[in-house]
């Protein structure tokens, strides 16, 4: 009898949120010469995270720009590009880095479309790094999406798996739209499945998919607080709850049908964000949910979020960022004993 | 010493701080470019096709002038919603157009319905935004001019963008933004000027100095020498015109766009002028400028000067004059004609394009106000 190890047939079939990232930019560069990218530290160095890496040594420092360290004025020139038939993908470089470009994001890029009834699209995607628990000092764990998604005219999509990662970027960069692509940093390095061959894009951007199928309540969630949400829901079992978990994946446009249906199945509901509550993407969901649902709800709809201060020194970030524990205790709260 | 001279020089690396250039040849000059009044106005007559682009010059600042004049009777009447008027500053506006070729784009501020409107522009189109029925009224794509930009400078880093993708393309368009002195302090003006510079981007900045933004004088906006030095920071040309001058704007601003086109570099101009309105007609000039300042300036009428001075070289004549003036009164009588027709608006219209296709919260809220438009349709008929 032998002992051999079994013969290595299959190329390792997981992958990090990052190299799908990379990969998708890699596909859209490769297969759209519109496709543009720019960004600080986008070039040579493949961006501080590295999702551009290799990208200029492959098609140029043209398609993969080097820019000025200047967000308004990188997002202002993506326009221009954009005015001209291109494609452009801008990089920032951190969520809260992001903030200078606000005005070109909201005044023209949102409304372009609208402005010129139609005639002038910018399809530009605006990647962002966000969000925090990756142990970043001030400035580098900002959850910024309310301010995006309260802006009409913007797509804002996150994704919380590799697969999304790819599918989502490429279907963002396709998209006519400008798309706000939220990229979860602490999600970063997380490895699923995911085999490079036959990647697919998510098409159409806008819509939910239910992760895991349970009965008891449904915990409403995107980006980085997915796999939490998913952990709760493992550790919920212990204590007889068979929870739902709904990934949003694009917070807008919302998908109220499939967020409905999945409340609605189990009539109960948590929505679950790192940001803060107030004025956050959860009061708009718990209010949309209430709106539709009500009639279907045991409990009102909770909330749990970051709280309600700029984002912690990274020691005391375990703190702010909702986890296991507060998960279960919203879910705890969802009035069982009627 | 300098620590330049010193140390630092010894340790300079060209890949890594770049090259050292010398900033003489990006300088402006010491005074303000001027052809009217000069021999240059002569020698500019002489050249070929120089008689030609004269009257042309004279004609559209003729029509600019009626047009500036009708907009702002519109806008006494209600037909405009409010209207920055660019009198005084038509020279300006009208040499953006002559400089400029088809395929060139335009990327104006809501003070260059002109500037529009001359490079031929529908004046209703262009008005759409002034008028309120529309935020952009004409396709950018017809006569390569951008939607008329309201939040300062935030269009120069457009012009850049889109100069940027020609030149990648490999195809000779020009793009020439246009921002007013107290755009220039904005972040987006210094960073369409950094990439300009560093892009190489085939782009054109003209300032329009017309001495304020609303009510701040330029001394409150800037301390640099002129604006036009503003350029040598970033690497890139800066000239200084006298912007009362139709001729010395149209030549200086064809040079810059012959010297974008050609990969030499961007080019800020300065055009220093005057704004012989009020900011628009709901502002009170008299509340920040003196009347007798007012006067000094329109002493120096770009229209008059023109006129003036092209009489004088023989170059127009009482029949020219008399051909600008009636196109000048046949463009104003359109406008009166057609802003008399109130526009017919869609209520529904309110919901399309905000994105290529509508998202579902979108058709909910388009159902909503259709249901409200039918609920108050049939009220009108009962009564
Ligand atoms: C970002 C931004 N801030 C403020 C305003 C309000 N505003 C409109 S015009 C104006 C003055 C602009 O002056 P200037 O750039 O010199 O142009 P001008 O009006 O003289 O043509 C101001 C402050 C604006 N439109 N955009």
């Amino acid at each position: 009898m032998t002992t051999a190890a079994p013969p290595r047939t299959q190329p390792p079939r997981t992958a990090t949120l990052a190299s799908a990232l990379n990969r998708a930019l890699r596909d859209a560069l490769r297969e759209d010469p519109a496709v543009h990218i720019l960004g600080e530290d986008v070039g040579t160095l493949g961006g501080v995270f590295r999702i551009t890496d290799g990208l200029a040594a492959e098609f140029g420092a043209d398609r993969c720009l080097d820019t000025p360290l200047a967000e308004a004025g990188i997002l202002g020139t993506a326009v221009g590009m954009a005015m001209y038939g291109l494609r452009p993908v801008v990089e920032m470089q951190f969520d809260a880095f992001a903030y200078p470009a606000f005005e070109q994001l909201v005044s023209h890029v949102a409304r372009m479309r609208n402005r010129t009834a139609g005639r002038m699209p910018l399809p530009i995607t605006v990647r962002i790094p966000y969000g925090g628990g990756i142990g970043g000092v001030e400035h580098h764990s900002d959850s910024s999406e309310a301010y995006y998604a309260h802006t009409p005219g913007l797509h804002v999509v996150t994704p919380a798996t590799v697969a999304d990662g790819y599918g989502l970027l490429r279907a963002a960069i396709a998209s006519d739209d400008p798309v706000v692509f939220l990229e979860p940093k602490r999600l970063y390095w997380s490895k699923d499945d995911w085999s490079a061959e036959a990647p697919a894009p998510v098409e159409p951007i806008g819509r939910a998919v239910v992760r895991r199928q349970g009965t008891s309540a449904t915990l409403l969630t995107y980006g980085p607080s997915l796999p939490v949400c998913l952990e709760a829901a493992e550790a919920a079992r212990a204590e007889g709850w068979d929870l739902s978990v709904v990934d949003l994946r694009s917070l807008a446009p919302f998908d109220d049908e499939t967020v409905a249906a999945a409340v609605r199945s189990t009539g109960r509901a948590v929505v679950v964000h790192e940001s803060s509550g107030f004025a956050g993407v959860g009061a708009e969901i718990a209010a949309r949910v209430t709106e539709r649902c009500f009639h279907h709800l045991a409990a009102p709809v909770l909330r749990v979020a970051g709280f309600d201060i700029p984002y912690p020194p990274p020691m005391l970030e375990q703190h702010h960022l909702p986890g296991v524990d507060r998960i279960l205790d919203a879910v705890a709260k969802l009035q069982w004993e009627q | 010493m300098t620590v330049l001279d010193h140390d630092l020089a010894a340790a300079w690396t060209p890949d890594a701080h770049g090259p050292r250039r010398d900033p003489a040849p990006l300088l402006p000059d010491s005074e303000p470019v001027r052809i009217l009044g000069t021999p240059a106005l002569r020698r500019t007559a002489d050249s070929p096709g120089g008689r030609e682009l004269l009257r042309d010059l004279h004609r559209r600042l003729v029509v600019g002038r009626r047009f500036n004049q009708q907009a702002t009777t519109l806008t006494k009447q209600g037909r405009l919603a409010v209207y920055p008027a660019s009198t005084g500053q038509e020279a300006c506006q009208i040499a953006v157009a002559s400089a400029l070729r088809p395929g060139d784009w335009l990327f104006p501020s809501y003070r260059d319905t002109l500037a529009v409107v001359s490079r031929g522009v529908d004046p209703v189109q262009t008005l759409t935004l002034l008028r309120g029925n529309a935020h952009c009224g004409y396709d950018p794509y017809e006569h390569q001019v951008a939607p008329l930009s309201t939040p300062l400078a935030t269009q120069a880093p457009h012009a850049v963008g889109l100069a940027h993708a020609a030149r990648l393309r490999g195809e000779s368009t020009v793009a020439l933004a246009l921002v007013g002195d107290g755009g220039t302090s904005e972040g987006d003006f210094h960073e369409a000027l950094n990439f300009a510079g560093v892009l190489n981007a085939p782009v054109v900045f003209l300032v329009q100095n017309n001495g304020y933004a609303i009510s701040v004088p330029l001394a409150k906006q800037s301390a640099a020498p002129t604006l036009a030095h503003k350029a040598v920071g970033y690497g890139i040309q800066g000239r200084l015109v006298d912007g009362n001058d139709a001729v010395a704007v149209h030549i200086v601003l064809s040079e810059a766009v012959e010297h974008a086109r050609t990969g030499r570099g961007p080019v800020l101009v300065e055009a220093v002028t005057y704004r012989l309105e009020a900011h628009t007609n709901a502002d009170d000039a008299g509340r920040y400028r003196s009347a007798e300042e007012v006067e000094r300036w329109q002493a120096r009428d770009p229209l008059t000067l023109m006129e003036r001075h092209l009489r004088e070289a023989g170059v127009i004549g009482d029949a020219d004059v008399a051909a600008a003036a009636a196109e000048a009164e046949e463009l104003a009588d359109r406008m009166r004609t057609l802003f008399h027709v109130k526009p017919q608006l869609d209520p529904m219209s309110l919901f399309a394009h905000v994105y290529a296709e509508p998202t579902p919260q979108l058709r909910e809220q388009a159902a909503q106000l259709a249901a409200e438009l039918a609920a108050e349709a049939a009220t009108e008929e009962r009564r």
